[in-house]
């Protein structure tokens, strides 16, 4: 047995080292040590996190089933400190009463799709892909039906694991065709053998729509609300970041490697569903009063701006894309921080209940504000740098009158961000939420949030480091 | 069909699009049961018609077209271990829905969320 290709795997078996640890001292631990379960938890997935940085490792092993290289790595990364954002804010929910018991089952299914979000992002074969999509769809049912007392909950996990399989029951059913038609499953042999025929297309079009399920884009985002809403806060936050960052690499690297010869086929799909996504995504968010069902339509026409640039094709859009995702995994991560240490003191979530916010959590009002600004792309925060780039990236193609049709749908978006501001700032109340004490992690994770919401759009070394890695991608191929 | 039914009375080999024909009535039929089933456990019923339905394209692609490799029958066999695994979680789910409101039918207690 050759063991040398394991070494290229190293990003994944560091998380499986960190996985195996947990369990076990979520197994052997006595109750007295299992205090400390959650500093360990973060410091060893923190020290996970730094690790992944030094793994610059590019190429394939196991026969080409597994490739990696400079932008796989970043997005690996980017999604370390996301899950590591969301760990922090987790404590509060986790030390209650009715979690506490079910602590460990929270960071090792948690552990366990991102672990699923790796195989994906470097798969370079369809086998391991679709291992990977459902290693990463599987424990995110598990966790959305998390708060086993709570109805919404368990209804949110249904509708979310019924929309799943059938998502990949269509993903797989085009992919057979595909297989049919060219008699390989590895991505570089299919690319020479891929052709315009009518069941090649036919099975694209349904591996597509699969995915475009995963990514909630418009056509096929219809559980995404009731799934957002009813899941417990954290997980939204996972859902709607993380799970959808590494969805839209996946789709990326498939269809760039896989599929260009049919460029012109997919590129007319896909700019209709994007503009169909961010109209509809921010004509619905208007009308929304839940808080967390608000930002599940908010991140549905963000999953838009995202496929933006991913679908322009350069070098700059892909750096773009991955720039995208950074920053709005902080951004999200501020918004959601505010209203899970809300929601945690309170229950409240609906955006009435948020009104003169202002006058008794300032702190909290200001972060959330500074989130909204950033989702809306209002200059000083990374939000409008990130935009930016996206358009660029879109015009550089001669996209005019789709970057028009994005431009205006930005004015829409920020209507309905500056709703919650008003909500907190202007809008009188004589009975305003109380002021709420978070516990210390909370308070740091959104410390995080916030400073790279700032400081991201600011030092640009961000985003000359992560556009230099956007070439890797194209490589691949 | 005429071709299939003469080659099947003669005890010849099936052709291939025989077994298309299945699978595709497989999936859809699948697709028609996870939009119209009110109770859920015949819409996971529907959910592994279609998941089925894609195994049978792999092995029968694989059988016929590509006998010298066995990519295609792996790719069935994971899946099929996968399919498991989500049945698994869904009927989980399902027993979860069952302990809060005693039913488990697609109705007014689960569609409880809306716009």
């Amino acid at each position: 047995m050759d063991l040398s290709n394991y070494l290229l795997l190293k990003p994944e078996l560091s998380l499986l080292a960190v996985f195996s640890l947990l369990m076990l001292y979520d197994l052997f631990a006595s109750d007295k040590a299992k205090k400390y379960y959650f500093p360990i938890a973060c410091t060893l997935f923190l020290v996970h996190t730094v690790v992944c940085f030094f793994f610059q490792d590019a190429g394939s092993s196991f026969a080409g089933m597994y490739v990696t290289g400079t932008a796989q790595i970043t997005i690996k990364c980017i999604l370390n400190i996301g899950v590591f954002i969301i760990f922090l804010q987790a404590n509060e929910w986790l030390s209650k009463p009715e979690s506490v018991l079910k602590r460990g089952e929270f960071f090792l299914l948690t552990l366990l799709t991102l672990m699923g979000m790796y195989l994906m992002i470097s798969s370079g074969n369809f086998l391991l892909f679709y291992i990977g999509l459902e290693t990463a769809s599987l424990p995110i049912a598990a966790l959305v039906a998390f708060d086993k007392f709570f109805h919404h909950s368990a209804e949110a996990g249904a509708k979310f694991i019924f929309n799943a399989i059938f998502s990949s029951a269509i993903t797989i059913f085009g992919l057979s065709f595909v297989y049919g038609a060219c008699g390989t499953l590895y991505y570089t042999d299919l690319t020479t053998s891929i052709s315009a025929s009518p069941l090649i297309i036919m099975g694209m079009i349904f591996l597509l729509s699969g995915l475009c399920f995963k990514i909630s884009l418009v056509p096929f985002h219809l559980w995404a609300a009731d799934t957002y809403q009813g899941a417990p806060t954290n997980v939204t936050l996972y859902l709607s970041t993380i799970s959808k960052g590494a969805a839209v690499f996946a789709l990326m690297v498939i269809l760039y490697t896989v599929f260009p010869i049919l460029a012109e086929i997919w590129k007319q799909m896909f700019w209709l569903l994007i503009l169909l996504t961010i109209t509809i995504g921010n004509l619905f968010a208007i009308r929304q009063k839940n808080m967390k069902r608000f930002l599940a339509f908010s991140s549905i026409s963000q999953a838009g701006y995202i496929m933006l640039s991913a679908f322009t094709g350069t070098a700059q859009g892909m750096g773009a894309t991955m720039y995208y995702i950074f920053v709005y995994i902080f951004s999200n991560a501020a918004a959601f921080g505010v209203i899970s240490a809300i929601e945690n003191k309170t229950g409240k979530v609906n955006m009435t209940d948020y009104n003169g916010l202002y006058k008794t959590n300032p702190k909290l009002s200001l972060a959330m504000m500074i989130a909204m600004f950033s989702l809306g792309g209002i200059p000083p925060t990374a939000g409008f740098f990130s935009k930016l780039f996206v358009f660029m990236a879109a015009m550089e193609q001669g996209q005019v009158v789709i970057v028009f049709l994005a431009l205006l749908n930005t004015v829409i978006s920020l209507y309905y961000y500056l709703l919650v501001v008003k909500a907190m700032f202007i809008t009188p109340n004589n009975t305003p939420i109380e002021t709420v004490q978070t516990d210390k992690y909370l308070k740091t994770s959104l410390v995080i949030s916030l400073a790279g919401i700032v400081v991201i759009g600011l030092i640009s070394c961000f985003y000359e480091y992560i556009s230099t890695t956007g070439f890797g991608i194209i490589k691949i191929g | 069909m005429g071709e299939l039914i003469t080659s099947f009375l003669s005890g010849g080999p099936i052709p291939m699009f025989a077994y298309l024909i299945v699978s595709t009535l497989m999936f859809f039929i699948g697709v028609y049961g996870f939009l119209s089933r009110k109770n859920m456990l015949m819409v996971l019923i529907s959910i592994e018609l279609m998941l089925n339905a894609a195994d049978i394209n792999f092995a029968v692609f694989n059988r016929y077209l590509y006998p010298e490799q066995h990519e295609g029958l792996f790719f069935a066999l994971f899946a099929i271990g996968i399919a498991a695994a989500e049945t698994a979680v869904a009927i989980a789910i399902i027993i979860n829905i069952y302990r809060n409101v005693k039913s488990i039918y697609i109705d007014e207690n689960i569609t409880e969320m809306k716009n």
